[in-house]
């Protein structure tokens, strides 16, 4: 490439017409410019040292004094315009090729690789916390125990009597030695004894926790499984009250709609003692009541075993299954897979409930 | 219990057309729980009917068999067929084969017809078979499903029946009846009856009540019959082990002659058995009445009966065959002979009624319950007898059920009975129970009408009397279980019904919130998950030599673990001192279902024991116990901390395209350490550790900046990971979390933030091979004194240019003063006194 235009002449800086004419060419070669190395050349073939414009620019030092403004100004404008084209048109380029280098680096993100993933909860563990949240909500606190627990504690303190068939239907594991009088717990419930053994009064406490009965495994069954449960110790509590925490707790977990039921029952801590069912109206086999736990106002006894008047304070208490309410809340159709430990098990849950 | 609807329906007001679900459905209201429907009729349709073997016809077969072609009249004879369908003989006289051969002809049997059906959904039609057309089945009692007889089919006059030809045999065997089985509290046990459950249905549904008691004419005060003593020496609580021993003694029984249907269809559906028409009476009465009796051979009793202890080492065959060694609690009915009879749990062997007894001594007792409880599960007998006696008889029934059992050995099995009887015993005294006027309004929480307390409390047979501040309620002698006024609150609530109750919500006063640990573990536990690792929970429950290994960190040392006295299975009959072999089963079992990349953790409890676990006695309920007897049950349950444990294999994350996944490695297993340390706040410090479970040489020892071990974290010993069948390089962690939440600092003191420049430098170390980076690190720290702002490890190298048994460790130190630029001199410095206590304790070189 030469620095003119093949066969182009050297214009005369005075003459208006070849000057506009080179100027245009000019203009038309930077506008048909491509690519940055293009105008590049552009440039340097109309803007270099030997191109049309700057021997003609050159040619004003040989000219008689009283043309050389005349020409000076012509110049000047004419290579302005050369000049603010080829500015143009290098930043239309330079913003082109930096759209085309994005572009290029476009990614299919569809197929990006996860190499980070949040692991899981186990869904017992989450539900617990959201039962005990609910309470936390209502000024309640949370109450925790030893799962090895003396047999004071699980058994005789909560009005067990010795020989009483309900001491046996607890189908407890028992620790070695017999002497010892230590087992599993079989119920949260000795940590409300624990509570009222501990605590300032009036109490309300949640005692959620692990529990165990020497059941087999089996789709409804599990020898360790969990609980929680509600004691409120005031003065003047009534059956009333533990059906109003009752169905506040229910509505709280299953939605305004739930309703619950209480029926007689017995149980050595509590008198009068009831079952608690709730309906389930999105059940398998149709809507129904499901026997959801157990309750009743505090045993004269239990208070007594642990120095309170039972004459000036009375209580009620109660207790739920957390895979209980796991299967019919979550409809986790068997037991064993709360057990079992399968990841897709709790990953299907996630962090939630 | 199986609740019969006929026999409800003697003495209870059952609608006509219930069934055993209306039955229940009304039972649940007064607090009994539906347990399951039993009705003959949902697996057995007619026409069965009475049919008379007209003529049967023996023919012999080719297998050695013979069958019986036998022509049997279904429909009396001159009369028409009504029946009609497929097979149905118009005739009235049906063809049918029979293989059975306990029949004649002549005899009486029950026709199952064509179109009926039988247990099994076995459908009788007429069908070609050796040669003729069998056009029905004579049955058996086990094809009926009333029974296990496979002596062949039923004869109707063997079991004292002749009815006429053509007589539903469904009516007449009673299988039309249907049973309501429910469950019963354990403190109910006048509910194990009868008469109980009619007197709850009437409750629950406001209807009348006959008491069966009241239907039998009992003599007051017998006289003459059967010597009894009472001679406990050794009553158990003070109380007695027998209070009351009614003998009444019937002569001329046919102990051969058949249950009648009606007896034998309801005791079936009440699930019991059919045995001989003596004892049938016997089980008969209890279910109605719910006192256990016994019949014993009066021709087999020699001299008085005596109810006393056992001998310690005495023995006796019990009813069922087995010779039993007994204790010296074990309350026995004996007589000249020695015993004849565990009280309230079995009968012997040698006295029992038999198809050969003629004279019966009818027996009705009333037993201690605790003393009947403890001898039914030292023996694990658990019978129909001891489950009423352990639960609490009617002390005022036993003279009435010994007074039915007597009359029906009269009137079914032609006996005769004595005038004479026996009766000894002392009433225990009936319980009475104040009750405070408003005392069942507060405590329910329903404004309680008089009438409806008084009612309420009359209609469970209480007596009620009015005084000045409310009621003395004499308890009926049937509730042994009415003892208190809660008690009597809970009753007038269950009879006006717990669906009265209103709810009202009580205002706790303002809670604290989550405690400072409990906030500390939701914050571990939750870290873990989103930092991708998945919470397991497995059982508590291991092996011996799980604890050997995990518990304790060398080889050799028995743990202190806890065992259990009835394991579910006795090889994991051990409590766990580590979580980590239950969340190695957790690892394998979802590794062998074909996930092999895990990241798996579980926060829980173990349990340490100490020197001398538990209390040796336990204090009385109903009272509080002294402060010392308190410490000492605080003090005797085991330490149970909680650890946190993650097992990891396989890799960081999924392949994918452009990815390439991380195998796990130890540092990993102690990453999951020290983010624990991050979230709490609570710096973990890392040396060089050796525990059995763990790589020689890739296990790291955690600590507090205190000393204490927290637990360790590395690869697992490839030796255990082969017998776990785990892939090698499988990596763990272990540490106690109680103690990481207790280190965690109660507030947090901000520190100055300097806005001067850093100055940094690098510096390479040579040491030995097995000097610990981390203790090098420690030297420069402190050398480096207070300009140093942080200082990492960022190479180590060995090989090429450094001395054999060498490695070459490099830092990078970063400096910073609170209060001016540091001048290049100046962090020289620094790091010339970092590098000079690395090699006054190490012999550090720079390179």
């Amino acid at each position: 490439m030469t620095d003119t235009l093949p066969g182009a002449a050297i214009p005369n800086p005075l003459d208006e017409a070849a000057i506009t004419a080179a100027v245009d060419q000019a203009v038309a070669a930077i506008a048909a410019a491509a690519t940055l190395d293009e105008l590049k050349a552009v440039r340097l073939a109309h803007t270099g040292e030997k191109s049309a414009l700057s021997l003609a620019n050159r040619g004003i030092g040989g000219l008689p004094k009283d043309q050389k403004a005349a020409a000076g100004k012509l110049m000047g404008a004419s290579r302005g315009r050369v000049n603010k084209a080829l500015a143009d048109r290098t930043a239309e380029l330079e913003a082109e090729n930096d759209a085309r280098i994005l572009v290029e680096e476009t990614v299919d993100v569809t197929a990006a690789p996860r190499r980070r993933r949040a692991g899981a909860r186990h869904p017992l563990s989450t539900l617990q916390e959201r039962v005990a949240d609910i309470f936390v909500g209502m000024g309640w606190e949370i109450a925790e125990g030893p799962e090895v627990e003396s047999e004071w504690f699980n058994f005789d303190a909560l009005n067990f009597k010795p020989d009483h068939p309900a001491r046996e239907m607890q189908d407890t594991f028992f620790v070695e030695p017999p002497e010892a009088h230590l087992l599993m717990r079989t119920h949260t419930s000795p940590v409300q004894v624990r509570s009222m053994l501990e605590r300032e009064l009036p109490i309300y406490v949640l005692c959620p926790g692990k529990v165990f009965r020497t059941d087999e495994l089996d789709a409804t069954h599990t020898p360790v499984f969990h609980q929680f449960e509600g004691l409120a110790i005031d003065r003047k509590l009534s059956m009333a009250d533990l059906r109003g925490t009752l169905e506040h707790f229910a509505r709280q977990m299953f939605g305004d709609e739930a309703q619950i039921r209480l029926r007689p029952n017995y149980f050595p801590f509590t008198e009068p003692s009831a079952e608690l069912d709730i309906w389930h109206p999105g059940a398998k086999g149709g809507p129904g009541w499901i026997e959801w736990g157990g309750c009743g106002m505090v045993n004269p006894n239990v208070l007594r075993a642990a120095g309170i008047d039972p004459d000036i304070y009375s209580g009620f208490a109660f207790g739920m299954g957390i895979e209980r309410t796991l299967m019919f809340r979550n409809e986790v159709g068997d037991m064993r897979d709360m057990i079992e430990g399968d990841v897709r098990f709790s990953e299907h849950f996630g962090m939630e409930i | 219990m199986r609740i019969p609807l006929s026999w409800l329906r003697e003495f209870a007001q059952v609608p006509a057309g219930a069934t055993a679900e209306d039955v229940m459905a009304e039972l649940v209201k007064v607090g009994f729980e539906e347990e399951a429907v039993h009705r003959p009729t949902d697996s057995l349709q007619g026409p069965i009917v009475v049919g008379q073997v007209l003529s049967i016809v023996k023919e012999p077969q080719t297998n050695g068999k013979t069958i019986n072609w036998c022509q049997v009249r279904v429909v009396p004879e001159g009369q028409q067929q009504t029946l009609t369908g497929d097979g149905i003989d118009p005739s009235g006289v049906q063809g049918i084969i029979c293989g059975a051969h306990n029949f004649v002809e002549g005899d009486k049997v029950v026709v199952t017809l064509p179109g009926a059906v039988l247990p099994g959904d076995f459908r009788i039609s007429a069908r070609k078979t050796y040669g003729h057309l069998s056009a029905g089945m004579i049955a058996s009692v086990r094809e009926l499903g009333i029974g296990e007889d496979h002596d062949g089919i039923l004869v109707l006059p063997r079991i004292g029946l002749d009815p006429e030809i053509g007589t539903d045999a469904m009516e007449l065997l009673g299988l039309y009846d249907q049973a309501a089985e429910i469950n019963i509290t354990p403190d109910r046990g006048y509910a194990f009856s009868i008469r109980g459950v009619a007197r709850e249905y009437a409750h629950a549904t406001g209807t009348s009540f006959t008491d069966p008691a009241s239907r039998v004419q009992a003599p007051a005060e017998p006289t003459g019959g059967y010597g009894v003593k009472l001679n406990d020496d050794a009553p158990i609580y003070g109380k007695p082990g027998c209070d009351r021993f009614v003998a009444r003694t019937v002569r001329g029984v046919d102990a051969t002659r058949p249950t009648p249907p009606w007896m034998s269809s309801r005791l079936r559906l009440a699930g019991i058995r059919s045995i001989s028409l003596p004892v049938d009476i016997s089980n008969y009465v209890m279910l109605e009445l719910g006192q256990p009796n016994h019949c014993y051979d009066l021709d087999k009793l020699s001299g008085d009966i005596v109810v006393r202890r056992a001998v310690a080492a005495e023995k006796i065959t019990t009813l069922d065959g087995k010779e039993r060694t007994l204790d010296a609690e074990d309350l026995l009915i004996t007589d000249a002979s020695g015993a004849i009879g565990i009280a309230g749990v079995m009968g012997g062997a040698h006295t029992e009624v038999s198809d050969s007894t003629t004279n019966v001594l009818v027996e009705a007792a009333h037993f201690d319950e605790v003393s009947i409880g403890r001898s039914r599960r030292r023996h694990k007998l658990p019978s129909e007898a001891s489950k009423r006696f352990e639960r609490g008889v009617d002390w005022h029934v036993a003279n009435v059920a010994a007074q039915r059992v007597v009359d029906l050995l009269v009137e079914l099995a032609g006996g005769t009975a004595d005038e004479a009887g026996t009766d000894v015993g002392t009433a225990p005294d009936a319980v009475t129970i104040a009750l405070p006027a408003a005392f069942a309004s507060d405590r329910i929480g329903i404004d309680f009408t008089q009438e409806q307390i008084v009612t309420s409390l009359e209609d469970l047979g209480a007596v009620v009397v009015k005084n000045d501040g409310g009621w003395t309620v004499t308890a009926p002698s049937w509730r042994n279980d009415l003892e208190t006024k809660e008690d009597l609150s809970e009753e007038i609530a269950r009879l006006v019904g717990y669906d009265k109750i209103p709810a009202t919500l009580p205002v706790a006063p303002p809670g604290r919130g989550l405690t400072r640990v409990q906030q500390q573990r939701r914050r571990l536990v939750q870290s873990l998950a989103a930092a991708g690792l998945t919470e397991v929970m497995a059982y508590p429950f291991v092996a011996k030599a799980d604890n050997d290994t995990f518990g304790v960190p060398t080889a050799g040392t028995a743990r202190q673990a806890l065992k259990l006295a009835n394991p579910i299975s006795e090889e994991h009959g051990y409590l766990r001192t580590s979580i980590l072999p239950g969340l190695l089963e957790v690892a394998k079992r979802n590794h062998s279902r074909g996930f092999r990349d895990l990241a798996l953790f579980e926060a829980g409890l173990v349990f340490l024991p100490g020197e001398t676990p538990g209390t040796a006695t336990i204090p009385p309920l109903g009272v509080k116990p002294s402060d010392e007897v308190l410490d000492a049950l605080y003090d005797g349950v085991p330490d149970q901390p909680l650890h946190l444990a993650a097992v990891l294999t396989g890799h960081d994350s999924p392949a994918a395209a452009g990815h390439t996944p991380r195998p796990w490695d130890w540092a990993d297993a102690l990453d999951i350490a020290r983010l624990a340390g991050d979230v709490l706040g609570v710096e973990i410090v890392v040396s060089q550790g050796r525990h059995q479970a763990f790589h020689p040489g890739r296990a790291a020892q955690l600590a507090l900046r205190s000393g204490e071990v927290l637990g360790y974290a590395g690869e697992l010993h490839p030796k255990l990971l082969a017998a776990h069948d785990m892939p090698a390089r499988s990596v763990a962690v272990e540490f106690n979390a109680d103690a990481l939440f207790e280190a965690a600092a109660d507030v947090i003191v901000a520190r100055h933030i300097s806005s001067y420049p850093v100055a940094s430098q690098d510096v390479a170390l040579v040491v030995a091979q097995e000097v610990p980076a981390e203790e090098v690190l420690a030297a420069l720290r402190e050398g480096a004194g207070g300009l140093l702002e942080d200082v990492a490890l960022f190479d180590v190298y060995a090989g090429k240019g450094i001395e054999e048994g060498k490695k070459s460790l490099a830092f990078s130190l970063r400096f910073r003063a609170d209060d001016r630029t540091l001048t290049a001199e100046e962090a020289s410095e620094a790091r010339a006194a970092a590098v000079a206590v690395a090699h006054e304790r190490f012999g550090a070189v720079q390179r």
